[in-house]
């Protein structure tokens, strides 16, 4: 008999004792439009967009979201040489929250920490970068260098991490395509309720904007967004959409067991109380919004929620015709009905790979605080097949009450992940 | 090349890999690693530098000749006696 019916998979988070509840306790970013999470804030609230013109080998001139944090704050310029850009991303926005989180880092024992990062790719950057060198040597694979297989390991950005942090627990990258800013967050959530580690340093990172491939991509696939203003070129569920603006960040928190947070009074920015992920089981590139309205009930189910105990859902979609309108069938689907008020994150920042699910949740944990759901920007006419119960258009939306969010993530290949955070 | 203009190229390559380290009170005949933080990768990226440049192929049983600027530029001077500095 399967373990899952002998006892319920999840019991919901008010229920369970503080040992296997799970707290937010530290937030790092670096978003196109902010580098650490009031300044990321303000700027949502603000509609203030991040993505920039940007050029990019072979392809020329296009759009992206370009992050400029301090890449010296915890790093040598060697380190920078040494390393990759996302692991750069990576150990800033690492640091970050462990300092935000006040755990007293130098006596803390770095074996019962683990590093849990969700990534879309990573090699491409790389290896591109690689393969143009050696052009420039007709090709002679004997410049190719020493340093590829270290960046392009797939355990890069976390292994990063650990080495500038001296964490000797354990480490790893959870590919899961753009769903996988939220998949870093279940993996940290598994770890600590099975008591592998103590502290995760967890959420989601990207380097993809330095790989022409993946907007090449994109624009052989007519997905790839163009405007001659570039801030109004990431526009989800707008008639005038045209694709997808790409861009780069990095969204890490740390993780903690309610009893340990509450053993050292942490702050605790939120309690993730329901997850789940799923899988289409259909098609490369096309999503399927039955399976996203089944991973959005089955994360509710865990949570022992209702969709009208939702305040703000973060949805994923991404200003492909395809991708907004099925989203929006999934959202109707649960949400009908209720007081929801959904937003849009990637129409302030573009798409961030990677790093998409944990900045767009990151952007809304403030609202347990200010009250404010931040809005979906540039939707100035929208597609009627978007049209969404409680969609915040434009200028932020005062709410009585924030006392949860739902943060959807989706990615290709059908990989569909659903967080739930509880104000605590 | 004349000596000092492998000297210099070593020191470029050196400040590239090694952008933290103060350069200017290098001791040519103390080695390297004596006196900079330089692991085998940095040390291997010396001899990547000088291929992609130079076109030189150092044999890795040579390898020891690069310890210090004094026996690198030693080791490099009939090498590159015929190579125009840049």
């Amino acid at each position: 008999m399967p373990v899952s019916a002998t006892r319920p998979s999840f019991v919901p988070a008010h229920e369970l004792p503080d040992d296997q509840r799970i707290v937010l306790t530290g937030v790092g970013l670096t978003s196109p439009n902010g580098n650490h999470l009031a300044e990321f804030r303000a700027n949502l609230l603000a509609g203030k967009s991040g993505v920039v013109d940007y050029e990019t080998r072979y392809m020329g001139k296009t759009l992206a979201g370009v992050c400029n944090f301090d890449e010296l704050k915890y790093q040598k310029r060697k380190d920078l040489r040494r390393g990759t850009r996302v692991g750069s991303i990576s150990v800033y926005c690492a640091n970050e929250a462990v300092i935000d989180s006040g755990i007293n880092w130098l006596d803390y024992p770095k074996d019962r920490v683990g590093v849990y990062l969700g990534i879309t790719e990573h090699g491409n950057v790389e290896t591109e970068n690689e393969v143009y060198e050696i052009s420039k040597f007709d090709y002679d694979t004997k410049v190719w260098t020493h340093h590829h297989n270290p960046r392009t390991v797939a355990n890069n950005p976390a292994g990063e991490v650990t080495i500038n942090m001296g964490i000797t627990g354990p480490h790893l990258t959870v590919g899961a395509a753009c769903a996988a800013g939220n998949a870093g967050f279940i993996q940290a959530a598994q770890m600590l309720r099975l008591g592998e580690v103590d502290l995760a340093i967890a959420g989601g990172v990207s380097e993809s904007i330095h790989t022409f491939g993946i907007f090449a991509s994109f624009a052989s696939q007519g997905a790839l967004a163009h405007n001659a203003d570039a801030t109004k070129a990431s526009r989800p569920f707008d008639i005038n959409r045209n694709g997808i603006v790409v861009a780069e960040g990095g969204g890490i928190c740390t993780v903690e067991r309610l009893s340990d947070a509450k053993a050292r009074g942490a702050k605790i920015y939120g309690e993730i109380v329901g997850y789940a992920m799923n899988s289409d089981a259909t098609d490369f590139v096309l999503p399927d919004s039955n399976r996203q309205s089944e991973c959005i009930h089955l994360a509710l189910k865990r949570a022992g929620l209702q969709a009208s105990d939702i305040d703000i859902v973060s949805s994923h979609a991404t200003a492909t015709e395809q991708g907004d309108i099925e989203e929006c069938k999934a959202l109707n689907k649960v949400f009908a009905g209720t007081n929801v008020s959904i937003n849009n994150t990637k129409s302030f920042i573009g798409h961030a790979m990677g790093a998409a699910g944990a900045l767009e949740l990151l952007g809304n944990i403030p609202s347990f605080q200010d009250h404010y759901a931040h809005a979906t920007i540039n939707l100035d006419n929208i597609d009627e097949r978007c049209q969404l119960p409680g969609l915040v258009i434009n200028e932020p939306r005062k709410l009585s009450k924030v006392d949860y969010i739902l943060n959807n993530s989706f990615g290709m290949l059908g990989i569909n992940s659903v967080v739930i955070v509880k104000r605590y | 090349m004349a000596p000092s203009d492998i000297r210099q190229v070593i020191l470029d390559i050196l400040s590239r890999i090694a952008p933290d380290e103060d350069l200017s009170n290098l001791d040519d005949s103390v080695s390297f690693r004596q006196q900079m933080e330089l692991d085998s990768m940095d040390f291997l990226d010396i001899v990547m530098e000088l291929r992609k440049q130079y076109r030189v192929q150092i044999p890795e049983e040579d390898y020891p000749n690069l310890v210090s600027m004094d026996s690198t530029v030693k080791y490099l001077t009939p090498i590159l006696k015929d190579t125009p500095a840049k």
